[in-house]
């Protein structure tokens, strides 16, 4: 690439003072209170959240955990008991949801259902008085992207549930928001339908450039479509990060058991040397983590995710974490086995190993075997 | 055989409502039609002459009541949608845990006879009454002023009278509307004018349509708005039915003039209908 003088490396996106372009929404310290009968409902207690123009962001946590309630505070159908919502920099406070430029997508499609496709989609461009002729261009763009240009006289109730998804999805992105809620918009799909929609909205979401946020109580469907995700429980964000980061380095016991399949062990720390803490439990077993800020003597929780441990019958090597244990049970899968193997203290392990060719059958019901994995595999979780 | 049974199940459940049509409907119907068609008096008896000219005769002699009906029904209709329909919205929209209380509310006047309600209105807006009284005394009124007997009289009688009829097909039709739907319009930049406009009045026509056949085939036919609030002007069709039937005992006018209203009104339903397009109306709700 030829380097030009004028060419300044912020050029791209950033403002006349180089100044990194605003999120494309930011939450600080929102909180929502509902009145509930005699008593109140706190749905949401104190997020603080910046979203980057063009990401693919998600919002991951349980049923009931807030994520509809804060997806509703962004859109303005609910106004937060606290904090402050900014959309591109602005403070949209107390502005109405007709006069945000974000569209969002319901769960339940919420299409209109006396209205044609075509009209459906067409209605936010009418709303907001663009050009009858610029409508008609936009709205068979939009058709023909989420490939529905054959179904444009069709009324909602004609159309199979993943075309009406398609059709919610298509009258918001029509209006190129500058960004987009959708709210479990997988949920009512078979889980066919619902994998090749994942892969058909990150296509979408890279054609056009939109910042998504996408609510969903599915861990695997955040971690395969998200730029970021933000794990929320109980009305507070528990943790924010790449799917990987997520994954590899959860920050709490919540999001060590929400995502995936986690080990929890409990233990007291022996010594703590080199920022290593080492957690003993007799008979040459011992566990290594990561120890910033822990001391000798202090009970503490950490967490290894099943695929990091390998099971072998001889002695592992010293610098590992070590343990041994019974082989519970053993779940042949095809490409991996799963085995859920005792320890002396009654914890259950579970391990899944690759069936590669030099490592088949380890281990059988009722065999004693080692377990290790390497100390970095190990995060300290707080309480 | 079984299948034989299976077939014939939905017609064999239906076949009370048919006997009760039957009976109750067809019957009559073609008994007004037969005895519409006979001459004499109830002194000397009535005899079957097929006399079809007694319909040029009706029609020519009562097409003034029968407009007018066709009008107060007209304006009765309209009154009730301009009232009903804010009503019902605000009992769906608004209502919130109290809906069944106010739906209760609209309904209560109707738990005392038409009758009586009625009367008590004369009672009520008579020239010298508790309303017009006072008003005359503090002069906010001219002494001469009247709402008994007067065309407003009868018209808002009538509104009155049929306005749960109006407001309680609506009111369901709205209860339906699915709220999501409503905000989906405002997140789509519709102001609440146009989310209105666009959504919730296209998705409440059903409930409109049924109202209007509910509020003005009864309104048109109704007697006892006019004959108690109206004056000599105010003469409907229904009066004269009733007059004729029962005052100078001329059934087979009195049958024909019913015979008459009926079909006007009928082929006005059918035409309503068809420029609504009930099929679209149709289409709404299964949607
Ligand atoms: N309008 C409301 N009034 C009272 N409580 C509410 C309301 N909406 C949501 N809640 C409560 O707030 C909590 C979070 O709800 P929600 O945001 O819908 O969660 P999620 O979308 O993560 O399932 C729940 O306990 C729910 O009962
Ligand atoms: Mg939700």
């Amino acid at each position: 690439m030829a380097i030009t003088t004028e060419e300044t490396p912020a050029a791209h996106g950033a403002g006349p003072t180089g100044a990194p372009p605003a999120p494309a929404i930011s939450l600080e310290g929102v909180g929502k209170t509902y009145r509930s009968g005699p008593g109140t409902v706190t749905a949401v207690h104190r997020i603080d959240l910046e979203i980057q123009q063009g990401e693919f962001f998600s919002l991951l946590g349980p049923s009931g955990c807030g994520k509809t309630t804060t997806m509703r505070m962004i859109a303005g159908f609910e106004e937060p008991t606290s904090g402050t919502i900014r959309l591109a920099g602005k403070d949209v406070t107390g502005v109405p949801p007709n006069r945000r430029d974000v569209n969002m997508v319901f769960q339940s499609y919420a299409l209109f259902p006396h209205m044609t496709v075509a009209d459906n989609v067409a209605f936010g461009l009418k709303r907001k008085k663009v050009p009858s002729a610029e409508i008609k261009k936009r709205v068979a763009e939009m058709l023909d992207l989420v490939e529905l240009t054959d179904r444009a006289r069709y009324k909602p109730s004609q159309l199979s549930g993943g075309q009406q998804q398609r059709v919610a999805l298509a009258r918001a992105l029509v209006n190129r928001p500058s960004a987009l809620l959708l709210d479990e918009p997988l949920g009512a799909l078979d889980l066919k339908l619902r994998q090749a929609m994942q892969l058909e909205l990150k296509r979408i979401q890279r054609e056009v450039g939109i910042t998504f946020v996408y609510v969903t109580h599915d861990q695997s469907e955040a971690l395969t479509m998200s730029d970021r995700i933000a794990v929320m429980n109980k009305g507070v964000v528990e943790q924010l990060g790449t799917p990987a980061e997520i994954y590899e380095t959860p920050a709490t016991r919540f999001v060590a058991g929400f995502i995936g399949t986690s080990n929890i062990l409990t233990g007291t720390v022996d010594t703590v040397s080199d920022g290593w803490a080492r957690i003993g439990y007799g008979h040459g077993q011992h566990v290594l983590a990561k120890g910033d800020g822990t001391a000798p003597n202090e009970e503490i929780v950490l967490t290894v995710r099943p695929e990091k441990i390998r099971l072998s019958a001889e002695e592992p090597d010293a610098n590992l974490s070590r343990i041994r244990g019974t082989v519970r049970e053993v779940v042949y899968l095809g490409s991996t086995t799963h085995y859920t193997v005792r320890t002396v203290d009654d914890t259950d392990i579970v391990v899944f190993q690759q069936n590669s060719s030099d490592a088949s059958n380890l281990a059988e019901r009722g065999d004693t075997a080692w377990l290790s994995w390497r100390p970095e595999h190990s995060y300290v979780l707080p309480g | 055989m079984t299948r034989l049974r299976e077939k014939a199940a939905p017609y064999l459940l239906a076949l009370p409502a048919w006997i009760w049509l039957g009976i109750f409907f067809v019957v009559p119907i073609i008994g007004l039609l037969w005895m519409s068609l006979m001459t004499g008096n109830i002194i000397t008896g009535f005899q079957q002459t097929f006399n079809v000219a007694i319909y040029p005769e009706v029609i020519s002699a009562y097409w003034e009541q029968i407009l007018r009906s066709l009008g107060y029904g007209v304006s009765a209709t309209l009154l009730c949608i301009a009232v009903g329909y804010p009503v019902a919205y605000w009992i769906a929209f608004h209502g919130g845990a109290h809906k069944t209380t106010y739906l209760l509310l609209v309904l209560l006047p109707f738990f005392v006879t038409q009758v009586l309600r009625t009367i008590s209105w004369k009672f009520l807006l008579a020239d010298d009454g508790v309303v017009l009284g006072p008003l005359k005394a503090v002069g906010l009124l001219p002494e001469d002023a009247r709402v008994l007997s007067t065309t407003l009289a009868v018209v808002v009688g009538l509104a009155y009278n049929f306005l749960p009829f109006m407001i309680l097909p609506i009111y369901a039709v709205l209860e339906q509307v699915d709220h999501r739907v409503v905000e989906a319009a405002y997140d789509l930049y519709a102001s609440r004018f146009h989310a209105f406009v666009h959504v919730v009045l296209p998705l409440s026509l059903p409930g409109v349509f049924a109202g209007v056949l509910l509020v003005f085939v009864p309104s048109s036919a109704d007697y006892v708005n006019a004959s108690v609030l109206g004056g000599t002007n105010n003469t409907m069709i229904g009066n004269i039915i009733q007059s004729q039937y029962l005052v100078n005992n001329a059934y087979p006018t009195a049958a024909a003039i019913t015979f008459v209203l009926m079909t006007i009104l009928l082929v006005g339903i059918f035409s309503y209908a068809k420029a609504l397009g009930t099929e679209r109306v149709m289409e709404v709700q299964a949607g």
